[in-house]
Formats: C-alpha cells, structure tokens, sequence
C-alpha cells in the first residue's frame, strides 16, 4: 500500500536528526516525554522542508531529498557536537519506566506499546476522508486535483509525517542502543524501503484492500527484514558486509515478482 | 454560467516552436447548455477545457464562472462548481483505492476533507444505490480496487461520481476515445442522462462526429485557436451528419 510515489531519501537525515535531538536533550537531563513531542516536530519540519523544495521550486523529489539529508548531516553534527554521543548512563524511556521487571521483555513490552499506538493512529488516519485524498494524490493525481484536493499541501503533509515517524524511531532506537551516532541513518532508507516491498508483495499475495490489515503486513515485513539481518550476522557473515547483504536482499525481493519462470522467448 | 473573454494561451512563449493554441477565443456558454467542440488535433480543443479546468491558466482575457472571476484560481478551487471526466480513464479514478473510496471523495469534491470517518453503512448503500442505476451489476462489487475494472466500466463510474456533490459545471474531454463502441454508446447516454437530470452545463469533446450530431444543445468547431463554427439550439437541430463532415472537408 503506496501512499505517496516518492521514494523519500531524507529518512537518512531525519532518522539521526531525531536520535541526535533525543541524544542532546537527554545529556542536558531533558525528560524523555519532553523529547518526544520535539523530535516529532523536528522530524515533521525536515519532511515539510523536502515537500516544500519538491512542490514549490518543482524539483525531483529525489534530488529534494538528497540535499535536505545532506544538509541535515551538518545539523546533526552541530546538534550532537561530535560524532558519537553515549547516553546510556542516563535515564531515558527504557530504564526510567518499569512496566515488569524483566529489562528485555520490559523494552519489548515498552516498544510494543508504541508500535500499538502509532499503527492504530495511522490507520485510523488513513480512513478518514482526509486520508483517502492522501491516499489518492499518489495514486491519481489529476483525479484528487479535479476533486478539490491541493496536492502540493497534500504531499508536504505526508512527508512531514512520514519523516516525523522517521525521527520517532530514531528517539526509539538511541534510548535502547544507548548512543546517539552521526553515521547512525545510513541506509536506513533501505530498510524502511525494504519492510515496505516485503509488506506489499505479501499485500499483493493475498489481494489484500483492508487498510488494517495492510499495516499489519507492513509491519510484518519490517520483523521479517530485521529476522534477516540477524540471521545473517548469526550464522557469522562478517559485520562489515552488513549493508551490502542489506542492500542485495532488497533487491532480490525487489526483483522477484518481475523475475518470470515461464517467459515466452 | 462560463463567460470566457478574450483568452490566449500560448506554450514555449518566444521560442521556435512556440504553439498559439488559443488565439483570442470568446464565448459565453448558458446556463444549462451542453456544448459540444470539434476540430481537429491542434485546434485547441483540449486547451480550452484546461483553461476552463484551470490546469492552463492564460496568458491574456478573462474566464468566470458563476458570474465568479477565475481567471488565475488554482485548478483544485474551481472543484467547487466544476467536475472533471478526462480522456485517460486512469486519470479520472484512483485505482487502488476501493470504489467507495473514490465516491466517497467524489462526494466530499466542495467541501473540506477532514479528520473524521465519512464511510458509513449509509454511506455505502447511498452508493451502492446510485451505481445499480448503471445496470452494469457493479453495486456488489464496491469494496473492490477501482483499478480491476475495465476502462468504460470506471468511466461511467466517474460520471456518476461527478454528481455525487453539487456539481454546476461538467467537463467531458474524449471521454470515449480509449473505449470499445459499445461501452462509448453506455458512457455518452449515461453522461446526457445525467446532464439533463442534473441540469448541468456541459462542455463535450470529442473526435466522434456522430456523437458531435447525436448529443448537444450548441456545438462549435476549433482551428488554429480559434472557432470557425457556432450553432445553437435549432441551428444545431437543423444540421445534418453530412454537414458536419462537410466541415473537416
């Protein structure tokens, strides 16, 4: 289920932005509910930018991407003041709130919690009439704009989301590896890409049109991908090849539903 | 209801291949009248629809509706009177999303698309209802993606879309050039049906002179950007199929 038709490559940028962000303030003993709403919004604000140079100065979204993550990489470092930034002495989400007391299954349940909360507001989200036309603009764009839809707000809309959960995972991801890291976003583009094509190949399997259980997928194939990954480094494939197996597993997936067995010639 | 005054329209301005596509057009189109416009490729035929359409917005003159000027409002602000069948059944529907999805924001085309669920058990029997009236048995089949439907079948659903709102102006570009003779005649008697019941104002393009003849209150015929030919109520009446040919002659 594409929203949009624009593969976003600031997710590189916004995803170490919001790490950085949550890096910062919880070294200056900021609340981790306080740094929430602000990675949010900063993560929003890197969507929007890109959405503004795409729409409004009509260049390629993939190029408007580039630039806003390659400007990024120079905030991130002015916000994290050095390349690497450890917190994991500090109290953050995962060791201030104790749900049980085992700490694995208690992050879990915490991740959990929020992999509930923002799967139900998305799909929620997309239900409404205002979700439809998100829905359409990427779809059919001539359409949703004889409809009444402005368009160029429409996908500055959704890419300040899109890129506002980025950050929110980058919030996540820094509170349990215990440090904020500048080279901490790259590629990850590939895996948010990567979960996604899982998720809709398994989508298209099926014939599935329910949004719920889209998401559902979606998120299936984002567990699928890290289970690679991790099986990968299991079985003892060097570390450093990490990227290039990430990058040679999406494009195996990518390019199996166009790989045809019984081709005429 | 659309007085278009004076307009030019002229693509890649001061270069060689600069094209004159609508060189000083002016008409005023009633109320209730359904137009009908011929010409050949290049006459810009399509230009004027944009322009009406706001997906062109001109060079020089005027265009209102409503006794509203729109001369420069966004394409998606004329939403508010105008509604849109285009050549391209693609164009006119998305197709991953469900049936009712695309009715339901054909039915919200004026208003505000907001952060509530308007897809309720009303909703979709409204629906369902509206399309029984197709007769093509596509009201069982509402849950399913616009885009495993053929090309007449999702035309005439965006003609039915058009009406789901309040809706003054109808803009039909070749709305039967990419479909077979028989799903063209469903799609041209669906649209004439609904345009008298609705009482709309209609603007027609089309290379297909028998429709040209058959359907319309007025027609006009385009070339090099500009209208060569203009026949109303019994003008229009009077004309023979011949004649029409005559004029392509």
């Amino acid at each position: 289920m594409k929203i949009f038709n624009i593969p976003d490559i600031t997710t590189d940028g916004s995803y170490t932005l919001g790490g950085s962000v949550t890096g910062i303030m919880l070294t200056n003993h900021q609340s981790t509910w306080v740094i929430l709403p602000v990675v949010i919004v900063a993560g929003a604000l890197a969507g929007a930018l890109t959405g503004l140079i795409h729409t409004k100065l009509k260049i390629n979204a993939l190029l408007a991407g580039i630039l806003v993550m390659t400007g990024l990489y120079s905030v991130n470092l002015i916000i994290l003041g050095r390349s690497n930034l450890p917190v994991s002495d500090l109290p953050s989400l995962f060791n201030s709130l104790h749900l049980v007391t085992n700490p694995n299954q208690n992050t879990l349940l915490i991740i959990s919690v929020f992999v509930v909360v923002v799967t139900f507001l998305i799909g929620y989200l997309l239900k409404t009439d205002f979700g439809i036309a998100m829905r359409a603009t990427g779809n059919s764009e001539s359409m949703i704009r004889a409809l009444g839809v402005n368009t160029d707000r429409m996908k500055i809309t959704g890419l300040a989301l899109a890129n506002a959960l980025t950050a929110l995972s980058g919030y996540l991801i820094v509170q349990f590896q215990g440090f904020a890291d500048i080279s901490m976003g790259i590629g990850i583009v590939i895996v948010g890409l990567g979960s996604v094509i899982i998720g809709e190949t398994l989508i298209n399997w099926f014939h599935i049109t329910k949004v719920w259980i889209s998401l559902i997928l979606v998120l299936t194939g984002a567990v699928i991908f890290q289970l690679v990954l991790a099986f990968t480094l299991a079985i003892g494939v060097d570390p450093n090849l990490l990227k290039l197996v990430t990058a040679a597993f999406v494009l195996l997936i990518v390019s199996l539903p166009r790989l045809s067995f019984n081709k005429a010639s | 209801m659309i007085a278009i005054n004076d307009v030019h329209k002229a693509f890649n301005k001061g270069k060689a291949n600069q094209v004159n596509a609508v060189n000083g057009i002016s008409l005023d189109i009633k109320n209730e009248e359904f137009l009908v416009i011929v010409g050949a490729n290049g006459s810009g035929k399509t230009t004027l629809l944009n322009l009406v359409a706001g997906s062109v917005i001109p060079d020089k003159g005027t265009i209102s509706i409503d006794n509203n000027d729109v001369t420069r409002l966004a394409d998606y602000k004329r939403s508010r009177w105008i509604a849109r069948v285009f050549q391209n059944p693609m164009s006119g529907t998305a197709s991953d999303l469900s049936i009712l999805d695309n009715f339901r924001l054909a039915a919200i085309r004026t208003k505000y698309k907001g952060l509530s669920i308007g897809i309720n058990d009303n909703f979709k029997r409204e629906v369902k209802d509206k399309i029984a009236t197709l007769g093509m048995g596509l009201e069982n089949k509402i849950e399913q993606p616009m885009g495993t439907l053929s090309g007449g079948q999702r035309q005439a659903l965006t003609l039915l879309m058009s009406v789901m709102d309040s809706c003054k102006v109808l803009l039909l570009d070749e709305p039967t050039a990419a479909l077979d003779p028989r799903s063209a005649e469903v799609v041209m008697r669906t649209a004439d049906k609904l345009i008298a019941d609705f009482k709309l104002t209609a603007i027609l393009i089309t290379h297909n002179l028998k429709d040209a003849y058959n359907f319309g209150t007025r027609i006009i015929q385009m070339s090099e950007g500009l209208i060569i030919n203009d026949l109303d109520g019994k003008q229009k009446t009077a004309l023979k199929q011949n004649d029409l040919f005559d004029w392509f002659g």
